[in-house]
């Protein structure tokens, strides 16, 4: 079996499952946020229920339009914050939540070999520890609270195999940005994505979590990577359990075998509207830009800001870019404050975010009008994702997005650093 | 169950946000949802389509966000089936889950903006009233039809788990 195999097998109690299979399989920890956890909650009190599974086992977490946006969003943030309180379960105040793909790895909530769901696609993130992780809807969120299930079916596996070592300037984010751009938006359409090989044993966590936040932009169900002493030693610091560490056997069988040389990917960029659009970067360099923004589920980590502040460094945005910083938790808001670079950040014309979802979604601290491009490190580029359905967004890693706000247009990092 | 409505044609990879902006997720109301369904890509949809109208599509439809708010604003707005070649997974089981009736066929490119289609979803088979084409569909494995049959998920715990 594969390592998704083994995982699902084990919570759905039974020796093994098989492709295509549909199962009932136990969850360890179920999240939703303050746009879909509201529709959840409502389908759970219609059916008035008075109890959850267990309460140590939910999660809220609101970040996508906070530090509340409006009335509304105020509104549906209380939704959650009186369901967490009478209910017991982990609720993220503003001033302690964070961006909740970046935070609940770094709370230790997460351990190898957990099966996790969550009202947000980008669950897929929490593979990259091992863990069996993918995005659901409210209803299924309400259904897991009451009974600690989730209905599955069994994914096949693509494995992807990256040969060599990644270059300067290339991380998570431009092997995934590649992968997509190779295999197309729907290309790992109901598939669990796994990654391996040489390039990925050499990344560090901030990394794979990148990758794997990205497999639903491929259509991926879940995005894996096998746990190692890496996975061991961020679950160790995190406070976690380190959990169950499985591994595909060497008879697993994928419905595909993938082979990219990860040593000739070149930062890569991906066009409006679609994150398969990815490109060498130095295809894009006549494309001015009037907003850059660096955090998101993707890239907010504390690795991302200091690939960021290098390139910043003594160096001002140009004045015709609006560059927002935004760090994806308190824990890496206060990080980059010791390291000091939030203060280069602020030097060079940046402008710092609180921990939020915010522009990503177009939803605030960063909205573009009409005919607004930017680069951004989140993780989508669809029609309106930021604002305006006349803006455009390119996507990008961290340096790309520092160089081109400097330089006022896309850039490679090196243009810089000349 | 048989429908019969018009259909308003769409393309591949129809994404979450384009069938409901994130700036609308500020609510779960389903009336006000459904008053800005595929706003973005199709300005007052929800004004132009009668009940019973359906929504096709090519490849992935649906694919994004895990917002249930899609489905649901879909639903709202009165459409009574979405066709397409394929759905994005999360969409796929939202639609399952709320009771949206959604349909996978390949033939999805033959049909035409304002083709007037008959769905039967006892016999699996789609005609197209306009110009006279007939197509099979897959009935859903036995695991979703139950849900189906219950009326959703939440009807469906209701009646396995809660006694």
């Amino acid at each position: 079996m594969t390592i998704t195999e083994k995982i699902l097998s084990v919570h759905a109690g039974l020796k093994e499952v098989i492709p295509g299979q549909f199962i009932e399989a136990n969850v360890d920890l179920v999240l939703a946020n303050d746009i879909t956890g509201p529709l959840a909650i409502e389908e759970f009190t219609k059916l008035g229920m008075n109890k959850v599974f267990d309460p140590t086992k939910i999660v809220l977490v609101p970040d996508h339009f906070t530090p509340c946006k409006d009335i509304r969003s105020a509104e549906m943030v209380k939704v959650l914050r009186n369901f967490a309180k009478k209910y017991s379960v982990r609720f993220y105040e503003i001033g302690k939540v964070g961006i909740e793909h970046a935070l609940l790895p770094e709370q230790g909530l997460i351990s190898a070999g957990d099966l996790i769901i969550g009202a947000d696609s980008h669950t897929c993130t929490y593979g990259a520890l091992g863990a069996f992780s993918t995005g659901v809807g409210s209803t299924d969120v309400a259904f897991a609270m009451i009974t600690g299930k989730i209905w599955l079916k069994v994914p096949p596996t693509i494995k992807f195999v990256y040969k060599g070592r990644c270059g300067k300037y290339v991380g998570g984010k431009d092997i995934i940005l590649y992968t997509i751009g190779k295999i197309g938006v729907d290309g790992a359409r109901y598939r669990a994505m796994e990654f391996t090989g040489e390039a990925i044993d050499g990344l560090s966590m901030d990394d794979r979590l990148t990758i794997c936040n990205m497999a639903i932009e491929a259509g991926g169900k879940n995005g894996i990577i096998a746990p190692d002493s890496i996975t061991e030693e961020f679950l160790l610091t995190s406070g976690a359990n380190t959990g169950t560490f499985y591994r595909s056997d060497e008879d697993a069988e994928y419905e595909n075998i993938i082979e990219i040389d990860a040593g000739a990917i070149e930062p890569q960029v991906s066009a409006p509207h679609l994150p398969s659009n990815a490109k060498n970067v130095r295809e894009f360099s006549s494309v001015s830009i009037d907003q850059v923004v660096i955090g998101s589920c993707t890239n907010g980590r504390i690795s991302d800001l200091r690939k960021a502040a290098m390139i910043a460094k003594g160096r001002s945005v140009h004045p015709e870019v609006r560059t927002i910083i935004i760090p994806a938790t308190r824990k890496v808001y206060q990080q980059a404050l010791r390291e000091g670079l939030i203060d280069i950040f602020v030097e060079s014309g940046c402008v710092i975010s609180p921990p939020t979802c915010g522009p990503c979604l177009g939803g605030h601290m960063g909205v573009l009008g009409k005919g607004e491009v930017a680069i951004a490190t989140t993780n989508r580029n669809f029609i309106g994702r930021m604002g305006h359905p006349e803006s455009m967004v390119y996507l990008s890693n961290p340096e790309v997005a520092m160089a081109s706000a400097i330089l006022g247009k896309i850039s490679h990092p090196d243009e810089v650093q000349k | 169950m048989i429908i019969k409505g018009k259909v308003w044609k769409f393309g591949d990879h129809i994404n979450t946000d384009d069938i409901i902006a994130a700036r609308y997720l500020n609510t779960t109301d389903v009336r006000e949802l459904a008053a800005h369904c595929m706003e973005t890509i199709a300005p007052d949809f929800s004004k132009k389509i009668a009940k019973d109208d359906i929504i096709v599509a090519g490849e992935n439809f649906g694919c994004g966000s895990s917002r249930e708010h899609a489905p649901l604003a879909i639903k709202g707005c009165g459409i009574s089936v979405v066709v397409a070649k394929s759905f994005a997974r999360i969409f796929f089981r939202n639609a399952i889950n709320i009771g949206l009736p959604i349909i996978e066929i390949p033939f999805a490119d033959k049909i035409s903006q304002g083709d007037i289609l008959e769905v039967n979803f006892d016999s699996g088979i789609i005609v197209n009233l306009t110009n006279g084409e007939k197509g099979t569909f897959m009935k859903y494995p036995e695991f979703l039809q139950q849900i189906i049959k219950s009326g959703g998920l939440m009807s469906w715990v209701k009646e396995k788990y809660i006694r």
